[in-house]
């Protein structure tokens, strides 16, 4: 268990160096394209652009390159926009990483709860009218895009029923950090937590009513049931604890994806200044250093949530552990 | 020997399918007795282990149909609820099944397998369960238990899995045990050790077994009585002697016919029972094995042969055949020996 933990971390540093690699070759090395000028953003100044090769080594070999800026994306971390008067970026990207986690987590409590429960309640009523409904509306949440979504929450609960007392309670758009107030806090996330995770619920709760059938019908769910065992306890106890190593791994992924900036949209409909929204307004920017960060970043944490669904893996499935 | 232990009466299943109606066991009725081992013999498809896993009510097919009654120990088990079956499964019925190695659920360690079923229906400590699922396999010949206890089942090979299985089915001292082709997923080797350990098992706890299975070889080598079963019916019944001296059904004969000797001469081929086993979307209203049948008259399509005591036959032994006493001698003699050259 420690060496596939030794190893897997290893494994780890090796994709990132990879993923930083090409991250930088794209942004610096595609022909065409000066280096210094995508770093400056929109009309700089001549003297802006000799400081920028001056201070990221343009003049120098590529490795160099390279190194300086790792150095200055991990190690010394003052990577500066110029396109935002020389906001440094990385204090920008650990401001902005709170709202997008707390946004996520909510979200991932959600929709794991909710699809653990769509999925095995249509698995148990299969057979009956209830399994092809909680499907369709699973199938309706797959297909409503987070964007819209978010805007008909939005003109309801902020514009037209906010006078209602039903939606009187929910905050204007925009997050307000755990520390400063809890109660706002939640507030203000639970529509944006609910908007991101339908997807998922849905998603989700197709994924394990089709891997708990498909489950049921092994050997080992018979003998359970030979054994004399409860049909909770079979349940519980044995084809959803098969399932769960399809579930946590896909899990795993989605949530290193969202944490890594992916949940973009939603933050920006719901003006919660993430990571996501920051990547969105770097973008629109053109403000090069900041995309690089961003990206970087959530290269970061989807290999870090890989990494940690392969621990679970293993955790989950004693076949693997082994090897 | 008084009440049997186990009486299935007129036993049908039935599946309902995009095609049709399946009627996988169609009447059957046969009956074990407390220590008695009883052999369920035919090909694949003829409801072997449909209808023993009807008995233990394990089919959860929703489009299945059951009908008739399966009477153990004075209580009807179709009729019992949930609960009361579920306290006669792994307790009262054990059930082996064919496949070893995907019979354990991956994920749990083989002692905590074997604990949960006690622990379902005894009240055990977590501890003593333990200690009991370390004798048991140990009395199934697992070498090194105390250790193999907290192993996965993917860490044993196929035999030692069937001998864990096998630990599993006795753990809580069943009346009966069911085994589904216990050893066809195995060498034939590991085939050996695991019905002598069934054997030796069956001296010690005196529990009834019902073996299902297409080896005619491990019949003879393990049963009292033998049932042969064929579309969903059962064709021939009666005590092992009877079934392979005095055989009365066609498709018997076919069967014994197919077994390789190794003391007699050997025959250019193996004899090969000809053609298919019928479609069960839909059975003749017949004899379901006449199709096949060398020795099939008029009356074989027409009427229907109950499976009953005929003339020419010990008492207890039943068959389904029309053919009268001279001519079934007279045929099977042929059917058994015509085409050793």
């Amino acid at each position: 268990m420690l060496l596939f933990t030794v190893r897997r971390v290893l494994w780890t540093v090796l994709v990132m160096f990879v993923i930083t690699l090409l991250v930088f070759v794209i942004f610096f090395k595609t022909p065409g394209v000066d280096p210094a000028r995508s770093l400056a953003g929109r009309n700089p100044s001549p003297q802006v652009l000799a400081e920028i090769r001056q201070q990221f080594g343009l003049d120098r070999p590529f490795p160099v390159q390279y190194l300086v800026m790792m150095k200055k994306l991990f190690i010394t971390r003052d990577l500066v926009s110029y396109s935002n008067q020389g906001q440094r970026v990385f204090p920008e990207i650990t401001a902005a990483a709170p709202a997008t986690l707390s946004l996520v987590f909510g979200a991932a409590v959600i929709w794991v709860a909710l699809a653990i429960a769509m999925g095995v309640a249509a698995a148990v009523l299969r057979g009956t009218i209830l399994d092809p409904l909680l499907m369709i509306i699973a199938l309706i949440g797959i297909s409503m895009p987070v964007f819209w979504l978010g805007e008909v929450a939005n003109l309801i609960t902020q514009s037209k029923m906010h006078g209602t007392p039903l939606f009187s309670w929910v905050p204007p758009l925009g997050y307000t950090p755990l520390t400063q107030n809890p109660g706002l806090w939640f507030e203000g996330l639970l529509i944006p937590w609910l908007t991101l995770s339908v997807l998922y619920v849905g998603l989700y709760a197709r994924v394990l009513r089709a891997s708990l059938i498909e489950i049921g019908n092994e050997d080992y769910v018979r003998t359970a049931r030979a054994k004399g065992l409860t049909e909770q306890r079979v349940l519980i106890r044995h084809t959803l604890r098969t399932s769960m190593i399809t579930f946590v791994s896909l899990f795993g992924l989605d949530f290193g994806v969202l944490v890594g900036g992916g949940a973009l949209l939603t933050e920006v409909v719901f003006g919660i200044h993430g990571v996501g929204y920051l990547t969105y307004q770097s973008l629109s920017n053109l403000d090069l250093p900041v995309i690089m960060a961003t990206v970087v970043y959530g290269a970061f944490f989807i290999v870090l949530a890989n990494t940690l669904v392969d621990v679970a893996y293993s955790w989950l499935d004693p076949r693997v552990r082994i090897s | 020997m008084g009440e049997p232990l186990l009486e299935v009466r007129d036993l049908r299943v039935s599946f309902r399918t995009d095609d049709g109606l399946v009627q996988a066991v169609n009447g059957v009725s046969f009956e074990v007795s407390e220590g008695e081992t009883l052999g369920i013999v035919g090909e694949s498809g003829s409801g072997k282990s449909v209808t023993m896993m009807s008995v233990m009510r394990l089919i959860t097919d929703p489009n299945a149909r059951f009908d008739g009654s399966v009477i153990y120990k004075g209580r009807d088990l179709m009729k019992l609820s949930k609960k009361a079956i579920r306290e006669v499964r792994g307790a009262e019925i054990a059930m082996i099944f064919q496949d070893p190695m995907t019979s354990l659920n991956p994920v749990y360690r083989v002692g905590w397998q074997i604990a949960e079923q006690i622990r379902a229906h005894e009240p055990v400590s977590a501890h003593a369960a333990r200690a009991r699922a370390v004798e048991l396999l140990s009395a199934v010949g697992i070498p090194n238990p105390e250790h193999r206890v907290e192993d996965y089942p993917h860490q044993f090979s196929g035999g030692m899995r069937q001998r864990v299985m096998i630990a599993l089915a006795l753990s809580c001292s069943p009346s009966l045990l069911i085994a589904d082709e216990p050893t066809t997923a195995l060498d034939v080797t590991i085939q050996a050790q695991i019905l002598r350990l069934i054997k030796k098992l069956r001296e010690e706890t005196g529990s009834a077994i019902v073996l299902i299975t297409h080896d005619m070889g491990v019949v003879a080598d393990i049963a009292d009585r033998v049932a042969v079963m064929y579309a969903g019916r059962l064709v021939e019944q009666g005590t092992k002697r009877e079934i392979f001296y005095d055989p009365q059904h066609p498709y018997t004969w076919g069967l014994l016919g197919s077994i390789a000797h190794l003391a007699r001469p050997r025959p250019r081929r193996l004899t090969a029972i000809p053609g298919a086993p019928p479609s069960l979307l839909a059975l003749p209203g017949g004899c379901a094995f006449a199709d096949r049948c060398s020795s099939r008259f008029d009356r074989c399509a027409a009427e229907f042969p109950e499976l009953i005591s005929r003339d020419g036959a010990a008492d207890g032994h039943l068959d389904a055949c029309h053919l009268t006493p001279a001519l079934k001698r007279e045929r099977r003699t042929a059917a058994l020996n015509g085409d050793r050259t």
